[in-house]
């Protein structure tokens, strides 16, 4: 028998729902009927119960904490990390209403490119009047090198976003351009997935339009603009202001997402005009950057001078013509505020159109009948300063609302400086919310980003978007400011949707495309990072095993000057380890020194990694606060030496096996290698006191191999021979040495038919020395010499690779 | 007036620095009416990798150095001689200071010697309150623009001591006000702040000074290294006039002009960058002979 289906409308879950008056609202028309987009949604929600729609919207969550997706404030900490706030309602528009807004939004786009072709060309908006000069002069934005330097590829502009909201009439209205470095769409792409997962079935998912056939189009696009026209192929890449900046996370995942390079600054030097990636095979050509960084940042000889994140000499590469930029330096001036006072003349005037989709009505205070306007209408404007760039309802937005009575008094004389927007109410959509009597669907304030992308098909659009959705009650657009959620956009179709083969994860169906990235290029800093992350993460494991040794001494000893506890203590002193702290700060310093690493390339380890390695931070953290000196200290060590075993396997088992996991490795072998010899050379020393030998042993982790191969108490030589020659055991150096050897022989420019390399060449003699020699000739002195060696061997690798 | 100029400049990096990379701007530029010049020579030592002139927005001739090899240090030796005319004489058709926001409202044009660059604070050049209240005091009614200038330069001079140990190159433009102490640099910087506070157009010029003065004057003050003053926009009339707040006068044909700019960052002799570690070390020298 047929379960009754609820129509929607008389829904339990709209009980309630009450748009604010006067305000456009995407469930109901204005009539009051519900939209029919929404009728088939609204009824499959309605079938279910409140349990099963919370264990729905779980699935979301769980999604998002799995894939790594967290909102994150501009820090340094790397924990400062928030649940990502997916609203989980989506909001439903019909593809045909949304092709009507894309059509707009296309010629818009294309308005955008022309005004941004003249301001930094004839400048004959600013000549015959259609645009005062000093927004652009006074703008900070409008960027002098860029004047009449024509773009690669002939076009400014090749990525937007715009802000669009509803407004109370129903139409939609463009509330802002983002025309610089747009961020989003990596976002829009993870509410995506999310909501696949709060709603697998196959309503709405087989007639809702993909949206992975737009960065499908795009990376092409990219592509093309990089490689066309030269004679060898070319690199492009994202550029990242690096894992500080607010959308990092954004950057990793469309990155990772679309099989580019991941770039900071340092990655890239320009010669001769030409942009170049460092790679560990040296320089190699790039011919394109999506930015993501402001244009002020971009290159320190010509901007913001202060600038650490820039590339010095980009925009000699841009001014040759070698490079192509995603978007133009300079594009951000597009996002003037003030600008929208002017756009509908300057469409009439470049193109001869009226903009078929308006934006929000601007008047710019500079002009006399636009200020009398504005202050004859204080109450219904936002006030804003005309250069601003920012949204109107971004949380930290310098617009506020012109009932102030202080900002009446600022539009009494002339004020070039500010611009009136009207302060328009934004429809509202549906978000569960929780009410006294229970979650209810409750209308709350939206606006919508719409992306952009420029292909040789023209202008192309996501068929999704990114929603944010405010607090519920007020409508205006500035109630947006103290922030709410965000959602995903569905694009509905009357017919199901084909589910073609552009909507797989992987973009290049030969999935050989990963090998291809870093078998091309592997940027010697990501290598460098890599390198020293296995250095600190075996630096970190020897510690903690010295540590641990030292306070299960202190349980079983009630001496304050045990002659092993000195020792140890000694030991670690010069490294800045503390031994009578129970989680002593050097140990957690060396933890965040590794964590650092891995933070600038979390691009090339999974996930699963980089939770393990937040978790091992974490509970380091908190053992420091409680953990005492002894027996409780050394069980911590214990716990910690597990979670780091954890850790390095996910790294070590699971990295692709390419360069960068033989960087990986040889800075573990080289790290094992002089902690072993650092190790002998204290605890293995003729003076050291009785014992240290079997500290020896601990800290190389072979106290049980000891046993069943000598079964007799340790000597001096039984110690050497199996921490230094002893090949047969991991923890030896003589096989940690033929080990970085293997992975040294995998090296580019590596032949091992052909004359060894540098770093090959200090290696061999130290591997033949441990061959041939026996452990009484391994003198502390010997073993001082090893660890000079060590070093000259780091430095050939720095030489040859990580310039 | 014509004059042989040598300018030498050493940086020393504490440490090996790979891919430095310099913009020079040092080469002084032709200005018709002005200044030439002529048989110029720039040698950089060691030789660069990279070497490339380009004009840059306010058509200032900028030079890009590249060293990609390691280098401990930059030798740069710039020598030329130029031909500088004395100002042709003012009529006094001078603007009203309080006619110059309906001038600047008229100007349509974006060119690099349009006023409407040197109107809003720069990054150097924030517009203070106190630097606004101190140039206000020194305005009189029905004041010339040019008049203007001259009276905010000369007071800035009367309030300012020259030291040369009171700042250095990153000292703001409100650090250097407060202690009312600076070099040509801050002097500058802060006649550029009070004069766009009060609506009237101002660059940072850099340049050279003669070295001795004619018979029976002073010597001025910055002649052993490069000079700074500024360039202000008097109204359509009068177009741009350059004063020197460090020695209290107009620039006339002991001065000759390198670049103009927004500010220092605009015109910076020597803006570099290079990768390492280490700090870097300069000295420079300069000589404006007066040619028989």
């Amino acid at each position: 028998m047929d379960k009754p289906t609820k129509t929607g409308a008389d829904s339990p879950l709209l009980r309630g729902y009450a748009p604010v008056q006067g305000v456009a609202d995407e469930l109901f028309d204005r009539d009051g009927n519900m939209r029919p987009v929404w009728k088939k949604f609204v009824a499959t929600l309605s079938n279910l119960s409140e349990e099963e729609l919370r264990a729905k919207f779980e699935r979301g969550r769980q999604y998002l904490r799995d894939a790594g997706v967290y909102f994150r404030q501009y820090s340094q900490d790397p924990l400062n990390e928030r649940e990502w706030p997916l609203a989980n309602i989506p909001v439903l528009l019909h593809d045909s209403e949304w092709d009507e807004i894309c059509a707009g939004l296309s010629q818009r786009a294309e308005l955008l490119e022309r005004v941004m072709a003249d301001l930094y060309g004839p400048a004959t908006l600013l000549r015959d009047g259609h645009l005062p000069p000093r927004l652009i002069t006074e703008n900070s934005h409008w960027k002098r090198p860029m004047v009449g330097v024509e773009p690669r590829g002939g076009h400014y502009l090749h990525f937007l976003a715009f802000e669009i909201g509803r407004s109370p009439d129903g139409s939609w209205l463009v509330l802002g351009d983002r025309t610089q470095a747009p961020s989003g769409a990596g976002f829009a792409l993870e509410n995506r997935m999310a909501m696949r997962r709060i709603f697998p079935e196959d309503y709405p998912r087989a007639y809702t339009h993909r949206i992975a056939g737009f960065f499908e189009g795009f990376r092409n696009a990219l592509q093309k603009l990089a490689g066309d026209g030269r004679s060898e192929p070319h690199q492009f890449g994202l550029l990242t202001p690096g894992r500080a900046n607010d959308a990092f996370f954004e950057h990793l995942y469309i990155a990772r997402y679309l099989g580019l390079l991941l770039l900071e600054g340092e990655d890239i030097l320009v010669q001769n005009g030409q942009a170049m990636v460092r790679t560990i095979e040296g320089p190699v050509p790039l011919g394109l950057l999506w930015r993501r960084i402001d244009a002020s940042f971009a290159d320190p000889l010509e901007y913001n001078p202060e600038s650490w994140i820039g590339v010095p000499g980009l925009m000699d590469a841009v001014r040759s013509g070698n490079l192509a930029m995603v978007n133009a330096l300079g594009s951000g001036v597009l996002e003037t505020r003030a600008l929208m006072a002017f756009l509908p003349r300057i469409s009439e005037v470049l193109t001869g159109q009226t903009l078929a989709l308006p934006n929000i009505a601007t008047w710019w205070c500079g002009d006399d009948s636009a200020r009398a306007y504005v202050r004859d209408n204080m109450d219904r404007m936002l006030i804003a300063p005309a250069l601003s760039g920012d949204l109107p309802f971004d949380s930290n937005s310098e617009t506020v609302r012109g009932a102030e009575p202080e900002i009446r008094q600022l539009l009494d004389d002339p004020a070039p400086d500010l611009v009136g927007q009207e302060a328009i109410s934004l429809s509202t959509t549906p978000a569960w919310i929780d009410g006294e009597d229970g979650p209810r669907l409750t209308p709350c304030p939206t606006t919508i980003r719409v992306f952009a992308a420029r292909t040789e098909r023209g202008w192309t659009f996501m068929q999704g978007g990114y929603a944010r959705i405010g607090p519920p009650g007020d409508a205006t657009a500035l109630a947006m400011q103290r922030g709410g959620s965000v959602s995903d956009v569905l694009i509905i179709s009357d017919d199901r949707v084909p589910d073609t083969a552009s909507t797989k994860a992987s973009p290049d169906p030969s999935g050989h495309r990963s090998v291809r990235t870093e078998a091309v290029a592997l940027p010697a800093r990501a290598a460098d990072n890599l390198f020293w992350l296995g250095r600190y993460m075996v630096r970190f494991e020897d510690v903690a095993r010295l540590l641990r040794a030292y306070n299960l001494r202190l349980a079983t000893t009630d001496s304050d000057d045990d002659p092993i506890l000195a020792s140890i203590a000694d030991y670690l002193e010069p490294m800045g380890v503390d031994a009578t702290q129970a989680i002593p700060d050097g140990l957690i310093d060396r933890l965040q020194a590794a964590h650092n690493c891995a933070g600038r390339i979390r691009d090339r380890f999974s996930t699963d990694a980089w939770f393990a390695l937040n978790d091992l931070i974490r509970t380091t953290r908190q053992m420091s606060e409680t953990a005492t000196p002894g027996d409780d200290a050394a069980r911590a060590m214990s716990v910690l030496l597990r979670k780091t075993a954890g850790f390095s396997g996910v790294v070590v088992e699971n990295m692709y096996r390419f360069y960068g996991w033989r960087f990986l490795n040889i800075g573990r072998s080289m790290e094992r290698c002089d902690t072993l010899a650092a190790i002998l050379e204290h605890f293995a020393d003729p003076a050291a006191p009785e014992g240290a030998l079997d500290i020896a042993l601990e800290v190389g982790d072979s106290t049980m191999a000891h046993r069943r191969r000598y079964a007799l108490e340790p000597t001096r030589d039984t110690v050497v021979d199996l921490l230094a020659h002893d090949a047969g055991n991991p923890r030896s150096l003589l096989f940690q040495l033929r080990e970085m050897q293997e992975f040294a022989e995998g090296m580019p420019g590596a032949n091992r038919t052909a004359r060894p390399t540098p770093l090959v060449r200090e290696l061999l003699p130290l591997r033949t020395r441990l061959e041939v020699e026996l452990p009484s000739d391994l003198t502390p002195a010997g073993l001082a010499e090893v660890r000079e060696a060590l070093a000259r061997m780091s430095d050939r690798l720095s030489e040859a690779h990580l310039r | 007036m014509q004059y042989d100029v040598t300018l030498r400049i050493n940086y020393a990096y504490s440490q090996p620095t790979m891919h430095t990379r310099n913009l020079l701007r040092l080469l002084p530029r032709d200005i018709p009416g002005l200044q030439n010049i002529h048989d110029w020579t720039l040698a950089l030592t060691p030789r660069p990798s990279e070497q490339v002139w380009f004009t840059d927005f306010f058509r200032n001739p900028v030079a890009s150095a590249v060293w990609h090899d390691p280098i401990e240090e930059v030798k740069i030796t710039l020598a030329f001689r130029a031909e500088r005319h004395g100002e042709a004489p003012r009529l006094a058709l001078a603007s009203p200071l309080s006619q110059l926001p309906a001038d600047l409202a008229a100007c349509r044009d974006a060119g690099p010697e349009s006023p409407l660059h040197f109107t809003a604070s720069s990054r150097r050049v924030p517009i203070l309150t106190k630097i606004n209240a101190f140039a206000r005091d020194q305005l009189t009614p029905g004041m010339s623009a040019r008049d203007a200038v001259r009276a905010i330069g000369h007071a800035i001079h009367e309030e300012m001591t020259y030291s040369a140990d009171a700042t250095d190159v990153d000292t703001t433009v409100e650090e250097a006000f407060d202690t009312r102490a600076g070099v040509c640099q801050d002097f500058s910087h802060i006649m550029i702040s009070a004069l766009r506070g009060v609506g009237i157009p101002a660059a940072y010029v850099s340049g050279f000074l003669r070295t001795y003065p004619p018979p029976g004057k002073e010597k001025l003050v910055g002649v052993d290294a490069m000079h700074a003053w500024v360039r202000a926009w008097a109204g359509p009339e009068t177009g741009w006039v350059e004063f020197d707040p460090t020695n209290d006068q107009f620039a006339g044909s002991d001065y000759i002009v390198i670049g103009y700019g927004r500010d220092y960052d605009d015109v910076a002799p020597v803006r570099g960058s290079m990768r390492g570690a280490g700090d870097q070390d300069s000295d420079q020298s300069v000589d404006v002979a007066v040619v028989a």
